[in-house]
């Protein structure tokens, strides 16, 4: 029988993080637990897309700063981002004299970059493998929606794209929270084709690899602290819970989502952030400091991602989506 | 559409999904839309009567004074970062109006300024308003065929 969980016997470190985010993200809730919080979005730069690319590039560096580490102890950088062509990671990796692996799995790319970099270092592939991820706001509108300027209205259902950026460092030595288990998801795609609305398209996918997680790491709900979802936001949080109390796993206790976390809802952002940078601005700052202070104990990240592209949004496709589960244990 | 379901294709979910989704506050919205439209709409007319009672205008020659400035005012405010804010509280109201038009046009031009002039500016700049444009032309051109054969009837 094939197991989607992979169990890592050699429990890889998570031995430093650095986060950058924009200024809305640092007024919101976390903001206090961001390393970097920019006064101004563009990051001195001339376009959005130079911006992304430039926080990106930044978590990189200060993450293997805070891990006492140089550029030559990284054995690969895996890092992906939600602009065609993933130019934001590829580029910002330009700045760096490591291997890069480019992935891609929407909004869930941090947890997939986890995945992939606990099998390197947990096979003995790799000492250290550096994972990162990021999005920004406005790049992000300008691929898949309107133009900023332009005076239309948000469906009440939508979200807010993170400005922000996060990077990890896993390492076979060192101390940090221990990356125990991941489990790979699969595309599940139940027909919802409101692009507005991709906290519905993406509960799905993140029941059934939380669920396969349960099932076959045999653990429950009570076991883990929390479960993280990635972007569901607050109406795709709801949703989730209600699939998942329906397979029999009741989760309210235990269940916030990054999405929710990260802003006070003062303007458009309705749902809450979504996002690459989301998961990865929420879990490598509030969430990595609660495991390194031992408050949390046991945490599933489930990081979800929306696998949609403009072209095929506007041929009338539905939208397919995907998470990845990775256990920490502090 | 309809045909291309996939294998996991999940009516029951679909149903609970639109039963359970954050309606839009339909009476908020339409009060708004009307206000604000109704403003500038007011203030487009105001822009008439001044220009008849202090310039002189009349007829066809009026009308583009008063396009002409209310499309002038749209994509000012649109450059200064005011429209799409008038338009987030107005939702319709600032759309259907002749300034919306003037916002559609300039905010994709502002936009991709960064993408070049040619290829960004002046590529882009009819994402948005394009459709309208072929839809307006091609409608009237049907229209005016209409009226033609009409009259040649009668």
């Amino acid at each position: 029988m094939r197991k989607r969980t992979l169990i890592f016997k050699n429990k890889p470190k998570l031995i430093a993080t650095a986060t950058v985010a924009g200024p809305k993200e640092g007024i919101g809730p976390i903001g206090e637990y961001i390393e970097t919080v920019l006064d101004d979005d563009l990051f001195g730069e001339k376009t959005f897309e130079k911006a992304e690319r430039k926080m990106i590039s930044r978590a990189i560096g200060k993450a293997i700063g805070n891990a006492g580490l140089e550029e030559r102890d990284i054995g690969a950088i895996i890092a992906g981002d939600l602009l065609n062509q993933i130019i934001s990671s590829s580029f910002a990796c330009r700045d760096f004299d490591i291997p890069f692996l480019g992935v891609y799995n929407a909004c869930s790319t941090m947890s997939e970059a986890f995945l992939i970099g606990g099998v390197l270092v947990d096979g003995g592939y790799c000492e250290n493998v550096l994972c990162a991820t990021g999005s920004h706001f406005s790049s992000a509108e300008r691929q898949y929606r309107y133009p900023l300027e332009l005076g239309n209205t948000r469906p009440p259902q939508a979200q807010w794209t993170v400005t922000g950026a996060g990077a990890a460092v896993l390492s076979a030595e060192g101390t940090g929270p221990k990356l125990v288990s991941a489990t790979v998801g699969k595309v599940v795609d139940y027909g919802v084709t409101d692009a507005n609305n991709m906290g519905s398209a993406m509960a799905p996918a993140a029941m059934e690899v939380t669920c396969t997680h349960f099932k076959e790491s045999g653990l429950k709900p009570e076991d883990y602290d929390l479960v993280v979802t990635g972007d569901l936001g607050a109406f795709g949080s709801r949703i989730y819970k209600d699939l998942m109390w329906e397979k029999g796993f009741d989760i309210g206790k235990c269940h916030v989502d990054c999405g929710e976390m990260i802003y006070n809802i003062r303007e458009d952002e309705f749902q809450g952030g979504s996002g690459a940078g989301c998961s990865a601005v929420v879990f490598n700052s509030y969430i990595y400091q609660k495991l390194l202070k031992k408050q949390y104990k046991r945490v599933l990240l489930v990081a979800t991602g929306a696998l949609l592209s403009s072209v095929s949004s506007q041929q009338g496709d539905s939208i397919p989506s995907i998470a990845h589960a990775v256990a920490f244990e502090s | 559409m309809q045909s291309e379901r996939n294998a996991n294709f999940n009516r029951n979910y679909n149903d609970y999904i639109c039963s359970v989704a954050p309606k839009t506050k339909e009476a908020r919205t339409l009060l708004r839309a009307f206000f604000v439209g109704g403003t500038i709409c007011c203030i487009g007319q105001f822009i008439r009567f001044a220009l008849e009672y202090w310039a002189g205008l009349s007829g066809t020659e009026l009308a583009a004074y008063v396009s002409m400035i209310m499309i002038f005012l749209g994509a000012f405010l649109t450059g200064i970062g005011v429209y799409d804010r008038i338009g987030k509280y107005a939702g319709g109201g600032s759309i259907v109006p002749i300034t919306g038009f003037a916002n559609s046009v300039v905010s994709p031009a502002m936009e991709f300024k960064s993408e070049g002039f040619v290829y960004g500016t002046a590529s882009k700049m009819f994402v948005i308003a394009g459709p309208i444009i072929v839809f307006g032309v091609a409608s009237s051109v049907l229209v005016g065929l209409i009226y033609y054969v009409y009259f040649l009837v009668i």
